[in-house]
């Protein structure tokens, strides 16, 4: 095979299009280890634009560990904007690589990343972009393998028709095994019928899943079973975990993109999964236990990254990070770093809901205090005790005291809206926190603000919340108008509101089968990429392909399931017992939370006892101060202490 | 201490914008850890004043920026030490200290030479237009200026145009341009020409003192060229860019320095090799 840069045919191409800079790669950490016939060639491939994946951190893992192998290569490709596309196709030059510009054809693998339902066409667009048929039934030997891995993959039936195989879990240990099956075929010369052949060896390493070498039944428009065709192919494909994340410290050479990205900063995790067990949450649920990176091993990532990149920005990752046990010493470590000379400054995502958290962050933001961001998810106590994200009124209200009081003047909220047992009075009291938010920063501040933002919920596979029946788009238009209403004339307040319509579509290939592959297709072909793009996305082609298939949104969306129901996703295993979930929905429904397993005795949701493995915590005990239930007394979870009661403009405090 | 670097910019980095540009200095500045100096206030920023912007998508080996230092350092050295923190294709071809008092770049630069490659139009019509603009009193036309549009003569501020020649992409026209009182742009210039511009290279700026001409720092016999590999995926012809380099502009003539060899500019795909 030849190996050669479109380069030339991209350049010209590159003057005629938005932000060209998204595809001439060049970044700083950028690393390829030369093509050659001993090395398995992997094209790692975002399917969105480049902005939003190259920071994408799973991706430059992977990137990174295969490089550094003898027998692998990889590469990385974007999803192209539709204005480079049109040119693409006119041109007629394939999907490319930004590494070296080679066509995504010549690599043996082209891996996609999934953490969004909504890029699902853009993925199909990506396959028939790189000259490879958009079914797998269609390939042939001289095709590339088209592998998919992240959190999507847990269900991978809606993109089984065009995907050749998915892993599931952790990618780190896998990528190793798959690119030694693969050698050997490569190696064998990929003869006519092979590819049969090397599809059913990936089928046999653990946390692959192939799905052509599974039968899908159906009795009508229920699913009967998803069973192997062969007796060597596992029934239920087992995630993937990394049990110590310290043998893993990756990136160590961290992508400088050299045009704007999101996240345009040094990143270092601080810990995988999570257990405070938001019914909500698939992440959560997916990527138990919790391994925790040794402190030391975080204060070395951050200071030789940030001396390597030149960046004035670190973020500490996780699902939590104020959980993490060493977080006060590496705050002050980064702090006090001579190096760093105060211009630093430090982020942490995701942050949780108490003045503790707050603390900490007043700490680091000595530079930039802009905004502060939480997540109460829910409007009241009780349907916060639905979702399990144990937020009494008192922590937030303490938090975002403790933010003005402390120089923040913005102040963002997160919220769902259409989860479970939600009432009229669940939904307002969205309105009424965000409102008594303002109020508290108004004793600090003139004009603070106080912005909700509020996302329709989606039910995901492998929670306890995947058998619950998501709300219409009629329903959730009708609860945001309700909070439009209840703060029109709240100045202090903005809300933001995700398209309920998205939302939808979102449900469709969140909890599909495989019979939504033609309606992925469908839409695509009717030009429907970008889809988490507002001004590219339109749910009439999704309705309209639904309709023509026969599918009804009814019963994929809105419908509740039942207990006894086969979901399209119960060959794919997280570990997690069906009826530790189960239990767990049902205890949503009586209101009932459930602590964090990291402090308090294990619960069994099959996790560690299933996979020999165990939460790596160096704090034996939870944070000081901190809040979601673990220490808490939760009897008083929606009662608003006197000293912090809001009160009413006018009325003297 | 005011420092004034020239850098060039060539290669696949040239789809970069100006603000990308800015970005990759402010990350190289702390990466060598250059005491540069920062503003007050709730987001500090590095004290930098770049010259005029370049297109993006265009090429230069002129380019200009003004840093501030908190404490006097070592000029020797510093442009090699930069270019190694600068991603492939930015090159810093030369430092050199500031006089107090120094006017800003953009205030003193008056032209810039350039080299424009040309689609669009076959050779005899490139000629006949180039020589009519050439013999032309003015020039008037109608252009973009801060989104509104403007009637302009912008035949004063061509100040060289040389003859068109075939080019290894389209139509190559070398010429200068002022930047001063209004500026022109290569895009414009092309478009009076009734093409449409492919590419465009800037060989210098110049500014005017005591009468004659200078470039704000002149070009050293030996540069701090990338010594990273890039070998390895040359851009292929047409696009080669030691050899472009080479060329002297048919105008300007003040245009006096060494050749300077710069290799392609590509990401380092045989930097395991
Ligand atoms: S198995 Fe036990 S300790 Fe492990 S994540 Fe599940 S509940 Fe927590």
């Amino acid at each position: 095979m030849v190996h050669m840069t479109l380069w030339p045919r991209i350049e010209p191409l590159l003057a005629k299009v938005q932000k060209p800079a998204r595809y001439i790669g060049c970044e700083d950490g950028a690393r390829v280890a030369p093509p050659g016939p001993g090395r398995v060639g992997w094209l790692l491939v975002y399917p969105d634009t480049y902005e939003i994946g190259l920071p994408n951190q799973g991706l430059q893992i992977l990137y990174e560990i295969l490089n550094e192998r003898d027998d692998a290569r990889a590469e990385r490709a974007y999803a192209p904007w539709s204005d480079l596309e049109a040119e693409l196709r006119a041109a007629r030059v394939p999907l490319f690589s930004v590494d070296t510009h080679r066509p995504a054809g010549e690599f043996d693998l082209i891996a996609f990343n999934l953490s969004a339902e909504l890029v699902y066409t853009n993925v199909v667009n990506c396959i028939d972009l790189a000259g490879v048929p958009v079914r797998a039934a269609d390939r042939g030997p001289e095709h590339p393998l088209v592998a998919a891995g992240g959190h999507c993959t847990y269900n991978p039936e809606p993109l089984a028709d065009f995907v050749d195989l998915f892993v599931i879990g952790d990618g780190e240990e896998v990528v190793a095994e798959i690119t030694e099956v693969v050698g050997e075929w490569k190696a064998s010369g990929r003869t006519p019928g092979s590819r049969q052949a090397v599809l059913r060896e990936l089928s046999k390493v653990v946390g692959v899943y192939v799905p052509s070498m599974y039968d899908v039944e159906y009795d009508g428009p229920a699913l009967r079973a998803i069973t192997p065709r062969h007796p060597d192919v596992p029934a239920r494909v087992e995630k993937r975990t990394v049990a110590d994340l310290a043998e893993w410290p990756y990136p160590k050479r961290q992508l400088v993109p050299l045009t704007e990205v999101v996240h345009d900063r040094l990143n270092v995790e601080v810990f995988r999964g999570c257990t405070r067990g938001c019914r909500f949450c698939q992440a959560g649920m997916i990527t138990r236990p919790v391994r925790e990176r040794p402190a030391e091993q975080v204060r070395t990532m951050v200071s030789e990254g940030l001396k390597r990149t030149g960046y004035d920005e670190v973020s500490l990752t996780s699902l939590s990070t104020a959980d993490f046990s060493g977080i006060e010493g590496v705050v002050a470590g980064v702090i006090n770093d001579p190096v760093n000379c105060g211009q630093v400054s430090l982020s942490l995502p995701s942050l949780r809901v108490d003045a503790f958290t707050v603390g900490i962050a007043s700490q680091i933001q000595q530079v930039r205090r802009t905004g502060l961001t939480f997540a109460p998810e829910g409007g009241t106590w009780r349907i916060r005790q639905v979702i399990n994200k144990l937020i009494r009124e008192e922590d937030l209200y303490e938090a975002v005291e403790s933010a003005f009081s402390q120089g923040w003047r913005r102040v963002k909220l997160y919220f769902l809206a259409g989860v479970p047992t939600e009432q009229d009075v669940d939904t307002l009291g969205i309105a009424t926190l965000a409102r008594a938010c303002a109020e508290i920063g108004r004793r600090h501040t003139k004009s603070p603000q106080v912005t909700a933002s509020v996302g329709g919920f989606v039910p995901k596979p492998h929670t306890p919340f995947q058998w619950f029946g998501q709300n219409t788009v009629a329903e959730l238009t009708r609860k945001i108008n309700l909070l439009r209403d209840d703060l029109r004339r709240e100045r202090g307040v903005t809300l933001r509101w995700h398209d309920p319509k998205a939302t939808l579509a979102e449900g469709i290939a969140s909890r599909g089968d495989r019979r939504i592959g033609r309606v992925i297709e469908d839409v695509w072909r009717a030009g429907g990429t970008f889809q988490e793009w507002s001004e590219q996305f339109d749910i009439g082609r999704w309705e309209a392909a639904m309709a023509r298939h026969g599918l009804s949104i009814d019963w994929y969306v809105h419908r509740h399931r039942t207990e006894d129901e086969v979901l399209p996703w119960d060959h794919i295993s997280a570990g997690l017992h069906k009826d530790f979930l189960w239990d767990d929905w049902q205890a949503a429904l009586r209101e009932s939370g459930v602590p964090d397993c990291r402090w308090t005795p294990c619960y069994d949701c099959g996790v560690c006892t299933g996979y020999g493995i165990e939460h790596v915590v160096a704090s034996a005990v939870p944070p000081a101060g901190g809040s979601q239930g673990t220490g808490q007394d939760l009897t008083t979870g929606g009662r608003v202490p006197v000293a912090l009661l809001p009160t009413r403009a006018g009325v003297a405090s | 201490m005011k420092v004034r670097f020239r850098f060039a910019k060539q290669g696949k980095v040239r789809f970069t914008s100006h603000r990308d540009v800015a970005r990759m200095w402010e990350r190289a500045f702390r990466r060598v850890q250059l005491p540069v100096s920062y503003s007050a206030g709730f987001s500090p920023r590095p004290k930098v004043s770049f010259g005029l912007a370049l297109p993006t998508g265009a090429e230069s080996v002129a380019e200009y920026l003004d840093v501030d230092l908190t404490e006097a350092v070592v000029i020797d050295g510093l442009a090699a030490t930069l270019t190694a923190a600068m991603p492939v294709g930015v090159d810093v071809l030369a430092a050199g200290e500031l006089e107090a008092g120094s006017g800003s770049l953009q205030q003193e630069v008056t032209s810039c030479t350039w080299s424009i490659d040309v689609g669009g139009l076959d050779l005899g019509q490139a000629r006949a237009r180039a020589a009519g603009v050439v013999a032309a009193a003015e020039l008037v036309v109608t252009r973009e200026r801060k989104g509104s549009p403007v009637t302009d003569d912008i035949r004063p501020a061509i100040l060289s145009l040389a003859e068109p020649q075939p080019g290894s992409s389209g139509i190559r026209i070398d010429c200068e341009l002022a930047t001063q009182p209004r500026g022109l742009r290569p895009s414009e210039l092309v478009e009076a020409l009734g093409g449409g511009l492919l590419t465009a290279f800037r060989h210098a700026q110049w500014i005017e003192r005591d009468g004659a001409r200078w470039e704000p720092i002149p070009l050293p016999a030996t540069d701090a060229t990338h010594e990273k590999d890039a070998t390895h995926d040359r851009s292929g012809p047409g696009l080669d860019r030691a050899h472009r380099d080479t060329r002297t502009p048919a105008t300007g003539g003040a245009v006096d320095h060494p050749a300077v060899d710069h290799p392609a500019a590509t990401v380092g795909s045989a930097s395991f090799s």
